[in-house]
């Protein structure tokens, strides 16, 4: 009894210490604050959604949706619908567009990068990973 | 032989393009960065130097051989370049990646800050990976001054560097004392860069990070959320009311700045300012609207008055 006594309290109190101290060094967020966090990612997805948008601004692809019977607004106008995570899906394949250069790769990339976009929206049904979401 | 005194790095990079450099007619006015220090780069351990290179120079003294266990991979003969931007974060430095073009690169440089930049000495398809340190362009030469290896002042045509550069996804990385900020700076990525900080445990370099930018940009909501945030996590409640306060004032529109400051007005006992913020917030809604109902009613709660009829 007289050692587990001890030993509670040997335990006990740099535990307490410990709990004591991470409770100053980490603030506890008041219910209800918004943390920076947030911030910090609502600013990321909305950098997202302004890049495609810049993407579907350029005449090539421009031209690529109209030849395929998809009116190029409209299709700006859903960009504000997608979710978080199909723009990440673009968002990472636009990433892989080659600044320059190999023209063949460039060309591949992009056509799968608007077939990709068109599946998202509903247009098309090409990739079977592609949850569509605007019916 | 040349060669093995070059750095061989392990980024992660695509095939790059060996394609005509760029044409852009040369940016007029020159600059020189003279106060940079040099480090004379050991081996291949060029990231270790050039690292050493921009912290002393931005008032963290540091020797590359401090850094060579933390950020050099002797297998690969090289380091990484995210493990450069956490280093610099760790001696209490803003890591900021500038916007991939030259045009941003001379920006920095006039505004005095020295850039550290990947370089991709060989080509394509047999990279020779090159960390080095831009401090300075000469328009009348069309060319760029390097720190590199183990020349001091490296002077190359600016067409040749914009060629090595490119092909290393024009990767460029500033290490900034906090309150200073990169002159090419976005809100929103300077936001993201001082955020790090605050991650990484270094809340006061943070802090200095946000004023900084709220002074640039004293409209930008979230900085002004990230900066009252600081200031609330360590007790100065008053000055992170006044923040938010500024912010509105300036012209911010964000039920986020509203909400906190309802709770903090609440926490400073004024309750009809609090009131005031929480309808404020609401009125506004957003993605985020459920938590602004939520510290509506709280602080209604704390009122002990119960809703007002009609409010969702």
């Amino acid at each position: 009894m007289e050692t587990m006594h001890s030993l509670t309290r040997w335990l006990c109190r740099p535990l307490a210490a410990v709990i004591f101290a991470t409770s100053l060094l980490v603030p506890t967020a008041h219910a209800g604050m918004i943390g920076t966090a947030v911030a910090v990612e609502q600013a990321r997805v909305e950098q997202q959604r302004d890049e495609l948008k810049r993407f579907l601004d350029r005449d090539e692809v421009r031209q690529q949706l109209e030849a395929w019977g998809v009116d190029p607004s409209d299709a700006k106008a859903r960009v504000d619908r997608l979710s978080e995570r199909e723009l990440a899906q673009m968002s990472e394949r636009m990433a892989e567009l080659p600044a320059g250069g190999n023209e063949i790769i460039g060309a591949l990339v992009f056509v799968f990068l608007v077939l990709l976009f068109t599946d998202i929206l509903g247009f098309t049904d090409v990739f079977p990973f592609v949850k569509k979401t605007v019916r | 032989m040349i060669l093995r005194r070059l750095c061989l790095l392990l980024a992660l990079l695509a095939a790059g393009c060996a394609g005509p450099g760029v044409r852009t007619p040369p940016p007029s006015a020159g600059v020189e960065l003279t106060e940079v220090p040099f480090f004379p780069q050991q081996d291949y351990q060029c990231g270790p130097a050039a690292l050493a290179t921009v912290l002393t120079w931005s008032g963290a003294p540091t020797e590359p051989e401090q850094l060579v266990a933390r950020v050099y991979v002797p297998a690969r003969q090289g380091s990484l370049q995210p493990e450069l931007v956490a280093e610099a974060r760790r001696h209490g430095r803003l890591s900021y990646e500038i916007e991939p073009s030259f045009g941003a690169l001379l920006a920095e440089l006039r505004a005095g800050h020295p850039v550290l930049v990947l370089q991709n000495l060989g080509l394509g398809w047999w990279p020779v990976w090159h960390y080095a340190v831009v401090v300075g362009y000469d328009p009348d030469a069309d060319a760029v001054i390097l720190r590199s290896g183990r020349r001091p002042r490296h002077v190359v045509a600016r067409a040749t560097f914009e060629r090595t550069w490119r092909r290393a996804e024009r990767w460029g990385l500033l290490t900034l004392e906090p309150s200073r900020l990169p002159a090419s700076a976005s809100p929103e990525r300077l936001l993201a860069a001082a955020f790090e900080l605050e991650r990484g445990g270094d809340g006061s370099a943070a802090e200095r990070s946000y004023r900084a930018a709220l002074a640039r940009w004293p409209a930008e909501p979230r900085l002004a959320l990230a900066l009252a945030n600081r200031q609330y996590a360590r007790g100065a409640l008053a000055e992170a009311a006044a923040t938010l306060e500024r912010a509105l004032a300036a012209g911010a529109v964000d039920g986020m700045l509203y909400n906190n400051l309802a709770l903090i007005r609440l926490a400073l006992g004024d309750e009809d300012g609090a009131e005031r913020a929480a309808r404020r917030a609401v009125e506004l809604g957003g993605p985020l609207s459920d938590e602004f109902r939520d510290t509506l009613e709280q602080v209604l709660r704390a009122r002990s008055r119960p809703l007002l009829n009609g409010t969702p």
